[in-house]
């Protein structure tokens, strides 16, 4: 650093140390609470509460809804970032703004919006009831309110980088005889493969730990259509405390086995980055 | 294969990028798109390679209207500007490509592949760097791998989009002849952008000169340098001074002695392009101010002179005696060349002679 | 190709790199099923019964102490938020310290925390026998969690790394030049930091702001858990969406939901024009 904007010692370290102050009390205690009462009981309790039947059922189902959420929102999400980055029409600044609509939307009236649709008053409900098909307070209904909370991760991830890449390599491409294919696959997917990761396990761990919207299109039908935040919901309401923090602590480390990955897929894209004059 | 553009205009938001543009290129010859940034070469050269479409106009590619034809049937290849080489294949993948993506029935087996790209990899005398990324490669390896990609799938025509922009000057000179050494024994016909006009005198058979999308001329360098069609193609191709004259009662008015006046030309202003080896200057107590010398070996002495607020470059001749910096000078030209208003165009010589004048 | 009956439009140009028709086909399918039906369902809904009805909901004492908790509560949070997400960017891109990266890091955990999972932490902690609720309550008798301030507490929590990542790369950007020129025209460290870098991110700040406080308004997760929920006291609005729904009062769940939206779109609105005017003002 040059000597003229060099802070004094005393500010940097004391910004320094109240930061990091900060982020210990803020954003570390929180994390080592949710380990620290969950074992509050030694290991046994807890493995316990994992492994009952409810959690079980709890994690599978989490684990499918997110298996058709992320897949659905990756597929859109590139399509999306295609059409924004790579096509011409009209309205481009539009689409960006309806993509990223879902990330200021209450995860509650994510949930809100397809009990309208589908609930027992909602607009297609007497039609649904008529032919027996059930959406709310069943898979299908969790899956919907999954999309929607999760819904421009990907595309988010990606329409900055396809911009900034621009599509010369594509025109190349495309000179050289590919088709759409072969663009998509051997070109455009390779240039932001670290990126799309990066947005898939953001996706995926939003997915896995979303609370409110699933809550609302739920049901809470124990072993039935309890994800496994809700699982922890249930429990912490019927005071079986180190059970709750149990399953949250599994939660936990989804999350923070995601912001690892995510920092070293950064890590990782920046040094291809670097190599490239 | 010949390349014909007729009519061509395209349209960005209500600005045109080209205007009209008709020009001709036969096979086998290397033409350059010459233009400062903004004139339209490379929107004309997307227009060629299919990755941009005109609004008027029609682009004819060995006598085939190309209207129809998408970009990836149409065998062109293009060397791109900073060469957009897939940077996650390696320098064999990258060449490879062209000849990959082909259809089932029309793609050779993967030995007639690599046979294939062995030789380009020759041809442009890269070997060494087959198993390489393009990251690991210098700017001027880069190029000649974009190259090789580009001859993979045995193109018609030829685009280079600003090849040599990207390359440091030493390198750039020698990368020049190599391309146009290349293009002399593969007889692929070759078009070139730049806005380097170095770069297109010295490489291209005939050079089309662009000006705010319209074609100003097409013709060969020697062409450009003695007869430009407008001053806008004077002033840009080559050095020149331009002065402002005018036609009073009949006779040229200059601030430059020694000029004939065109014949048949009306009264009105006119723009004088003076080349330095067409304005001769000497010490002695004449109008212009010297305010440079450039001191030189063999050649004759170049000065910058300061007249009635223009900046001029003129020689010395030979035996003259050389003015000194702050000192005065007396001038005269050899001989130039007067736009009129209207364009009209003529070439002016020494003396009081009335000069032949020309329609542009 | 699809995109040939799309050609004929005038609108759309013909383009050369392929596959418009398919992602723009996609992504309306995509953008439309998913988003924009559900979202018309809320727009519509609420006016079935009249604009009299909808007034009536909006006008109930819990639901106006509602909006007073979730709109109050969400910008004293971001208020608290906004210089501890600074100081965490400026920390992070101006110093070199062993840590850093994992600070960095760290920064993003209120993105991957499941919000349950933040809201029963907080809970935990705050709680009068939890480790900085009971000292809290010891040393001033302040109660955190199962009142108001639990939700504030948590929304700061939500908000930060909003605001920290929308300063951070404003403050990379920043020209070193021009502090160096606050130097030498003889400003002292803290008047160029006060005069020229903060001036600069205001607009930064005021975006994150923004963001922080309109995820918070809509966050339930990290909430419900610590706010202990009593009517007219600590009941967010969301949740009270939540009981209109359990007592199948649709419309007034949409209505809730609608007009929530509505508030914090404006307010959005109103904090871009403010930063419009600032950009403005500045050469």
């Amino acid at each position: 650093m040059r000597e003229a904007t060099r802070d004094p010692t005393w500010l940097s370290a004391g910004l320094i140390g109240l930061a990091v102050l900060i982020a210990l009390v803020v954003l570390v205690l929180p994390l080592a609470a949710v380990f620290t009462e969950a074992l509050r009981r030694g290991w046994e309790p807890a493995w316990e509460a994992i492994t009952d039947p409810d959690a079980i059922s709890a994690m599978y189902l989490t684990l499918l809804v997110a298996a058709i959420a992320v897949p659905v929102n990756t597929i859109g999400g590139i399509a999306g970032a295609w059409a924004v980055a790579r096509c011409d029409f009209p309205g481009r600044r539009l689409l960006v703004t309806l993509i990223e609509l879902p990330f200021s939307v209450s995860p509650v009236i994510s949930g809100l919006v397809y009990v309208l649709l589908f609930g027992a008053q909602g607009y297609f409900g007497p039609w649904l009831q008529a032919h027996d098909i059930q959406i709310l307070f069943a898979l299908p209904g969790l899956v919907l309110a999954t999309i929607f909370v999760t819904f421009p991760f990907v595309a988010r991830t990606l329409i900055p980088l396809m911009q900034e890449q621009g599509q010369a390599e594509e025109e190349a491409a495309l000179t050289l005889g590919a088709n759409t294919a072969q663009i998509l696959w051997h070109v455009t997917l390779p240039k932001i493969r670290w990126a799309l990761l990066a947005g898939i396990l953001l996706c995926n761990a939003r997915a896995m730990g979303e609370f409110g919207a699933v809550a609302v299109v739920s049901g809470h039908i124990r072993g039935e259509t309890n994800t496994m935040p809700l699982h922890v919901e249930i429990l912490y309401n019927e005071y079986q405390f180190v059970g709750a923090f149990a399953v949250a602590a599994l939660l936990a480390l989804l999350g923070l086995v995601t912001l690892g990955a995510k920092t070293a897929l950064e890590l990782l894209s920046r040094q291809r980055m670097g190599g490239h004059a | 294969m010949s390349v014909r553009i007729a009519g061509v205009s395209r349209r960005f938001s209500g600005q045109a990028a080209l205007d009209d543009v008709s020009l001709e290129v036969a096979t086998g010859e290397f033409a350059a798109l010459l233009g400062p940034s903004g004139s339209g070469k490379t929107t004309l050269l997307r227009v060629l390679a299919g990755l941009d479409f005109p609004d008027d106009g029609r682009i004819e590619i060995a006598g085939t209207d190309m209207a129809r034809v998408p970009a990836r049937e149409r065998q062109v290849g293009v060397v791109f500007q900073h060469y957009a080489l897939f940077r996650h294949m390696s320098v064999a993948e990258n060449v490879a490509f062209g000849l990959k993506v082909r259809p089932r029935a029309r793609r050779p087996d993967s030995a007639e592949i690599n046979r294939r790209v062995r030789e380009l990899l020759e041809l442009v005398q890269i070997p060494e760097l087959a198993a390489r990324f393009p990251d690991q490669c210098s700017g001027g390896q880069r190029q000649r791998i974009a190259l090789a990609r580009a001859l993979a799938i045995e193109p018609r025509l030829l685009l280079l989009d600003e090849p040599f922009a990207a390359l440091d000057a030493v390198v750039r000179k020698e990368v020049r002849r190599w391309v146009r050494g290349l293009h002399d024994r593969l007889g692929i016909t070759t078009i070139l952008v730049t806005h380097d006009q170095e770069e297109a005198l010295e490489l291209a058979d005939r050079v089309a000169v662009l000006e705010r999308g319209r074609l100003a001329q097409f013709a060969a360098p020697a062409t450009l340098l003695a007869e430009p069609a407008t001053a806008f193609v004077a002033g840009f191709i080559g050095e020149a001074c331009a002065i402002p004259a005018r036609i009073l009662h009949g006779r040229l008015d200059s601030p430059i002695p020694g000029l004939s006046t065109p014949a048949g030309w009306h009264d009105g202003a006119v723009r004088l392009f003076l080349r330095p080896h067409e304005l001769l200057a000497e010490a002695g107590d004449g109008p212009a101010l010297v305010r440079m010398i450039h001191p030189s070996l063999g050649a004759a002495t170049r000065v910058v002179l300061e007249l009635d607020g223009h900046t001029l470059e003129a020689t010395v001749p030979p035996g003259a005696a050389v003015p000194e910096r702050g000192g005065r000078a007396a001038i005269r030209a050899s001989g130039a060349i007067a736009f009129a208003e209207d364009g009209m165009r003529a070439r002016l010589v020494a003396g009081n002679l009335p000069a032949h004048a020309s329609a542009p | 190709m699809s995109t040939a009956p799309l050609l004929r439009r005038p609108f759309l140009r013909r383009q050369a790199l392929p596959g418009r028709g398919l992602a723009l086909g996609v992504t309306l399918m995509w953008l439309g099923g998913f988003i924009l039906i559900p979202l018309a369902a809320l727009a519509l809904r609420p006016w079935e019964k009249g604009l009299p009805a909808i007034w009536e909901v909006l006008t109930e004492p819990r639901v106006l102490a509602g909006f007073r908790l979730s709109f109050g509560a969400s910008a004293l949070a971001a208020l608290i938020a906004a210089p501890l997400g600074l100081l965490l960017a400026w920390v992070i891109t101006r110093y070199r310290f062993p840590g850093r990266r994992s600070l960095d890091a760290l920064i993003d955990l209120p993105f991957a925390l499941p919000t349950a999972v933040a809201g029963l932490a907080m809970t935990a902690i705050f709680a009068n026998n939890g480790w900085v609720g009971s000292l809290l309550e010891g040393w001033f008798g302040w109660k955190i969690a199962f009142t108001p301030a639990g939700v504030v507490v948590a929304l700061v929590f939500v908000s930060l790394p909003f605001i920290a990542r929308t300063v951070e790369p404003v403050l990379r950007d920043l020209p070193r030049e021009a502090e160096e020129a606050a130097a030498t025209l003889g400003a002292t460290r803290l008047q160029t930091i006060r005069r020229v870098v903060l001036p600069a991110l205001l607009p930064a700040l005021i975006t994150g702001f923004g963001l922080g406080f309109a995820r918070a308004v809509g966050e339930y997760g990290s909430v419900i858990f610590i706010a202990g929920n009593m009517p007219m006291v600590s009941e967010i609005l969301p949740l009270l969406i939540v009981v209109k729904l359990e007592q199948f009062d649709y419309a007034g769940a949409a209505a809730i939901g609608l007009a929530m939206l509505l508030a914090a779109f404006l307010i959005l609105l109103a904090l871009n024009l403010l930063q419009h005017g600032l950009r403005r003002g500045r050469p």
